[in-house]
């Protein structure tokens, strides 16, 4: 077994590059669901956004890749959640969460079409649109950083990354203690006690849906600037519930839960993803029990695992306190 | 120094719908049906300023859905609600806090998983800090904190709930929960309260502190409408009563004559003919 391997590849889960997508991807969802009450089932479709306002613009309209980051981080997602609130926000919150799981699934199936080939690439998506954002990078392509876990070009989106999940976060975290927040807050408790009070429940619950879709929005466009591409396929609806899970995972309406979550969810689903395969390789695993090729099945059946037990011995997530769980109930 | 608020009504005549000398809140053909059922058709109602009003009826008599569409948290199939010469009709409910009448509710939305004290500034309006372009920026909104904090801290300690101002609303028992709403109510700075149901739920060593809060709001020039069914509260602390049954105003007067009228009797207890439309108008 190569246990070098093995601690190297649950390090790069842990601070790599899937934890800061979903990571970006999972504080958008506490600002929705953890501080506003808003269920979002669409978490992909803020990510499409943000990937194909991107790409879309740089290889489809030939436009410039900083405009394109605009599009894609907040002309995309504020027009989404426009259309997606609208006529959601006023009524329960279980419409909204029909309406994001419907949009992210229409979005994907929309985007495949061959009929749009020309400007979404159908089925293969768009490629090499980042080119721009590479140029930028201080490291060399050909060489490995940080005690050889990253390569030239990976090590940069790894920081720019981690730039802005601290960004996010201290954004997030400052706005979550104004008056602003404590308003998210009491409608996440009970809409109407807000409204009583004066507050514009409406208006309020749309601006936390346009930033929490922003924060989704830059994960997405930040993978597909990892990987120079933005496909269909990538915005699948496990997507939204990988960014779920690491939400409940970490602590709801904790700052730290989402971050902290996406962390452990891809440092687990390595270590097992890589673990079983040493075990496979070197004969510890015998083949009558599982082959390498099911490896990747096995290791989302002990994610499943784990999050059973989570729930069942740690519903608040890792970051939540109990007491404040049991208030849920009046 | 005892005022009789009462006085202002002393002239006004004790039938449904009579007009008083200064009224704050005039309702006309007010009408909400769902589906068959017609849950409130009130004709004209006219709250007095200055003094507290009983909404009271049996069960069923439509008194909260009346309390709903006064409030703007619900929309009437007609009618007209004009409060302090605004036309009520059309403004979001929030805008009607804003303009100056404020509601709790029959079952307490305390806002459990914040502190008292979070709960209570929450309550106050027009917060710079509220705005999303100013969340970010403290010192635009720093002092009006500083401001709204010692107003919630006033209030608290009026109604006794210092010593819970770090806790959760979700720890405090009912009676405090109805004292909390009440207090976070005043932080609107409203000229009109209105309750409904207060005393529900409220333990008897409670009662009385809660019935010489509300009657504070009057001493404080405070309008206040409530719907109850406590009649020992109806009988004490209100100067006026509004008898509801089967959606429409049967009967209206001081407390004192109230219990005798024989309307309201007929609708309590059940009319002693059979003729449901007769509803006594002398």
């Amino acid at each position: 077994m190569d246990f070098l391997a093995i601690f190297e590849n649950t390090v790069r889960g842990l601070i790599g590059e899937q934890f800061i997508y979903f990571g970006l991807a999972a504080i958008g969802l506490n600002m929705h669901y953890g501080y506003t009450g808003l269920l979002n089932f669409g978490q992909a479709v803020f990510m499409a956004a943000g990937a194909y306002g991107l790409s879309m613009a740089v290889v489809s309209l030939g436009l410039n890749f900083w405009l394109g980051l605009v599009l894609g981080i907040i002309v995309f997602p504020l027009i989404l959640s426009l259309i997606m609130g609208a006529p959601t926000l006023r009524l329960r919150a279980d419409y909204l969460a029909i309406v994001t799981i419907a949009s992210s699934e229409m979005f994907r199936i929309i985007a495949r079409s061959p009929s749009l080939d020309r400007w979404t690439g159908s089925s293969d998506g768009l490629t090499a649109f980042a080119n721009d954002f590479y140029e930028m990078s201080p490291f060399q392509p050909g060489r490995r950083y940080l005690f050889g876990l990253f390569i030239g070009n990976q090590m940069w989106v790894v920081v720019v990354g981690w730039a802005l999940l601290a960004t996010v976060v201290t954004l997030v975290w400052a706005m979550m203690r104004s008056p602003w927040g404590r308003v998210l807050r009491a409608i996440r408790e009970d809409e109407d006690a807000a409204r009583s009070l004066g507050k514009n429940a409406y208006w309020f619950k749309m601006q936390a849906l346009m930033l929490g879709g922003m924060f989704g929005a830059l994960g997405g466009m930040l993978r597909a600037i990892g990987t120079q591409s933005s496909q269909p396929q990538n915005f699948i609806t496990d997507v939204t519930f990988f960014a779920w899970v690491a939400l409940i995972l970490g602590g709801v309406a904790k700052i730290g839960g989402p971050v902290l979550g996406a962390a452990i969810l891809y440092g687990v689903l390595n270590f097992t993803d890589i673990a079983l395969r040493q075990m496979v390789q070197s004969g510890i695993m015998p083949e009558s029990i599982m082959d390498g090729t099911q490896v990747g099945q096995v290791r989302f059946m002990l994610i499943g695992l784990g999050l059973v037990s989570l729930a069942i011995m740690r519903p608040q997530g890792i970051l939540g306190k109990k007491e404040e769980m049991a208030l849920d109930d009046h | 120094m005892t005022t009789d608020f009462s006085s202002s009504l002393r002239m006004v005549s004790q039938d449904p719908g009579a007009a008083k000398p200064d009224p704050i809140l005039t309702t006309s053909n007010v009408r909400r049906s769902f589906g068959g059922l017609v849950a409130v058709d009130v004709d004209h109602l006219e709250v007095q300023r200055g003094v507290i009003t009983a909404l009271i009826g049996p069960n069923g008599a439509g008194k909260t859905t009346f309390f709903n569409l006064l409030t703007n948290f619900d929309q009437p199939d007609a009618g007209t609600r004009v409060f302090e010469g605004r036309d009520l009709s059309g403004i979001p409910a929030h805008k009607v806090a804003n303009l100056g009448m404020v509601r709790t509710f029959q079952l307490t939305k305390s806002l459990s998983r914040m502190t008292v004290i979070d709960n209570m500034r929450l309550g106050a309006t027009s917060q710079e800090g509220e705005k999303l372009g100013k969340a970010l920026l403290p010192f635009t909104w720093k002092r009006q904190e500083a401001e709204v904090t010692a107003r919630a801290d006033e209030l608290l300690e009026r109604f006794n709930l210092s010593h819970m101002r770090e806790e959760f609303a979700g720890t405090l028992s009912g009676g405090q929960r109805k004292l909390l709403e009440m207090a976070r109510a005043l932080m609107v700075q409203p000229t009109m309260v209105m309750l409904d149901e207060p005393m529900a739920g409220v333990n008897p060593a409670l009662k009385q502190s809660l019935l010489d809060h509300v009657k504070g709001l009057r001493e404080q020039g405070m309008t206040v409408l409530f719907v109850e069914h406590d009649m020992d509260m109806v009988q004490e602390i209100s100067d006026w009563v509004v008898v509801m049954a089967e959606g429409r105003i049967i009967a209206e007067g001081p407390p004192e004559s109230i219990a005798n009228n024989q309307a309201v009797i007929d609708a309590y207890l059940g009319a002693h003919h059979d003729s449901a439309l007769d509803l006594g108008v002398e």
